[in-house]
């Protein structure tokens, strides 16, 4: 038990930059994954197959590989930056292609003929998207997108093993020095990831009974 | 349901020549885009042969078959054992005495909510077992529990009736369980379940932060072995490998939906709707 309390300095600054890491790779992610569901349901060919390469690629390849690209192939090609920018990187372009499909199926879940109908009392495409698809799919998309934010704060731990000192790493480098105390590190490691995802778990659960519609 | 069809009518002549015009405009970004990533490659020299002979070398392909291996091994263990102790866990979740219901959420609740490199790191280093072991275990405490609300929410989305006939013919709960619900919530939601296996798959990757010899620790080692000239190369053909796996998986998922949608008794819950009723992210 030591070992925890006479670190717990290093504990806060592992659990800062884990919340770091999940908001700036979370803000990004929202907008880059935005930005990709517009292209996914635009009008535009060139558009949607770039989205739709981005997603495909992206979801099938793990996270840790992603990591690997940033940390150690991009300095190849002389993109050379600090570790928790790498690591941010990695989050954020990894994360979009969850958000976007997230936004997109929230899309998709607006009955047609809500669109019709309002196309058909004259509303243009961005009066039919803005009062009336997207109020709509809001609903749908907002317990999604928190899971995916969950997943993401969970995903941090991967920059653990990739030189960022975040819980994961903080807690990498206590089981080392402290090699007799091993369980109580890391179950205070537990449970610092414990306070972040059950309750925003919680949280996710309550949203979508609140914003639930009967279809 | 197709997003063109919801959001704007068949298009006519002028707003065909403006889509005209925005799919050129959008084609050239996405040339000046190629283009500039091309450049940065090709003046790092990634394109000239000396970075690729590496490849007619057999030992270099052995070596990547043994880490594919490797991550194939760990992946199918987890899925097997996951399966088992997702049932298990399901089963005891369902259960209608609150003694044995609540101790399994809260169970399924911790094994959900904590990184799964952080279970194969506490597997490693506390329990007495292989770095293999160590990666399935940390594998199986999440997708078990995974597991567990996925046929929770597939057993959810089944009509009362079922639970009510099966009373009325006086079967048991856990024969209810086993004769009825299981079974057809099961089917229901194997488009779901295969579309994890693509996430555990993934997650095999994460064995390389604990120092297991899977695929990606391959490339390290190949890398330390032949050079930093060949790192772009080594990554390019591993990452081709995940990305192939995962794109064939998904093929399945998705075929298994279409299928399942006309033929099978009760059609099969949709993926991206059965996320969200089970709660989970997807990107685990």
């Amino acid at each position: 038990m030591n070992a925890v309390f006479s670190n717990l300095d290093l504990y806060w600054v592992g659990f800062r930059t884990t919340l770091g890491l999940a908001v700036f790779a979370g803000l990004i992610a929202l907008a880059l994954g935005t930005l990709l569901a517009a292209m996914r349901v635009s009008p535009v060919p060139p558009l949607r197959w770039l989205g739709t390469a981005y997603v495909e690629l992206v979801r099938n390849t793990p996270l840790t590989v992603v990591f690997f690209f940033f940390v150690f192939v991009a300095p190849q090609v002389d993109i050379v930056v600090p570790f928790f920018a790498s690591a941010v990187a990695a989050l954020s372009v990894y994360t979009a292609a969850f958000v976007c499909e997230a936004v997109r199926s929230g899309i998709n879940s607006v009955g047609v003929g809500q669109a019709e109908a309002a196309r058909s009392v004259g509303l243009t495409f961005p009066q039919v998207l803005g009062h009336v698809v997207l109020p709509q799919a809001v609903r749908s998309v907002v317990p999604p997108l928190v899971n995916v934010l969950i997943a993401l704060a969970k995903n941090t731990s991967v920059a653990g093993g990739f030189f960022v000192a975040e819980l994961f790493g903080v807690g990498k480098r206590l089981t080392n020095a402290y090699s007799t105390d091993v369980l109580a590190v890391l179950i205070g490691v537990a449970l610092c990831y414990l306070v972040i995802t059950i309750p925003a778990g919680a949280l996710a659960n309550r949203v979508e009974r609140r914003v639930a519609v009967a279809r | 349901m197709s997003t063109e069809l919801v959001l704007y009518d068949e298009a006519g002549p002028r707003t065909r020549r403006r889509i005209l015009i925005g799919s050129i405009a959008g084609g050239l970004l996405l040339l000046v885009l190629a283009f500039v990533v091309y450049r940065r490659l090709d003046t790092r020299g990634i394109f000239e042969a000396e970075r690729w002979d590496i490849f007619t070398d057999p030992e270099v392909w052995e070596a990547i078959g043994r880490g594919l291996l490797a991550t194939l091994k760990a992946a199918g263990a987890a899925a097997a054992l996951a399966a088992v102790a997702g049932l298990v866990l399901c089963v005891l979740r369902t259960s209608p005495s609150p003694l044995v219901r609540r101790p399994a959420a809260v169970t399924i609740e911790l094994f959900r909510g904590l990184p799964v490199v952080l279970l194969m790191f506490f597997a490693a280093v506390v329990l007495p077992v292989s770095l293999f072991w160590a990666v399935v275990i940390g594998l199986v405490i999440y997708n078990s529990a995974v597991v567990a609300e996925i046929l929770r929410a597939g057993i959810a989305s089944l009509p009362r009736g079922q639970t009510e006939a099966a009373a009325a013919i006086g079967l048991s709960d856990l024969q209810t369980l086993r004769l009825v619900l299981l079974p057809q919530a099961i089917r229901r939601m194997m488009p779901t379940l295969v579309s994890q296996l693509v996430v555990l798959n993934k997650d095999t990757s994460l064995g390389f932060i604990v120092g297991y010899f899977e695929l990606l620790r391959t490339v390290q080692t190949l890398q330390f072995f032949f050079g930093d000239r060949y790192l772009f190369s080594f990554f390019f053909v591993a990452a081709g490998i995940y990305i192939l796996l995962n794109v064939l998986i998904s093929r399945l998922a998705i075929y298994l939906e279409r299928r399942g949608s006309t033929q099978a008794a009760g059609g099969v819950v949709p993926r991206d709707l059965a996320v969200v009723a089970a709660g989970t992210g997807e990107n685990g």
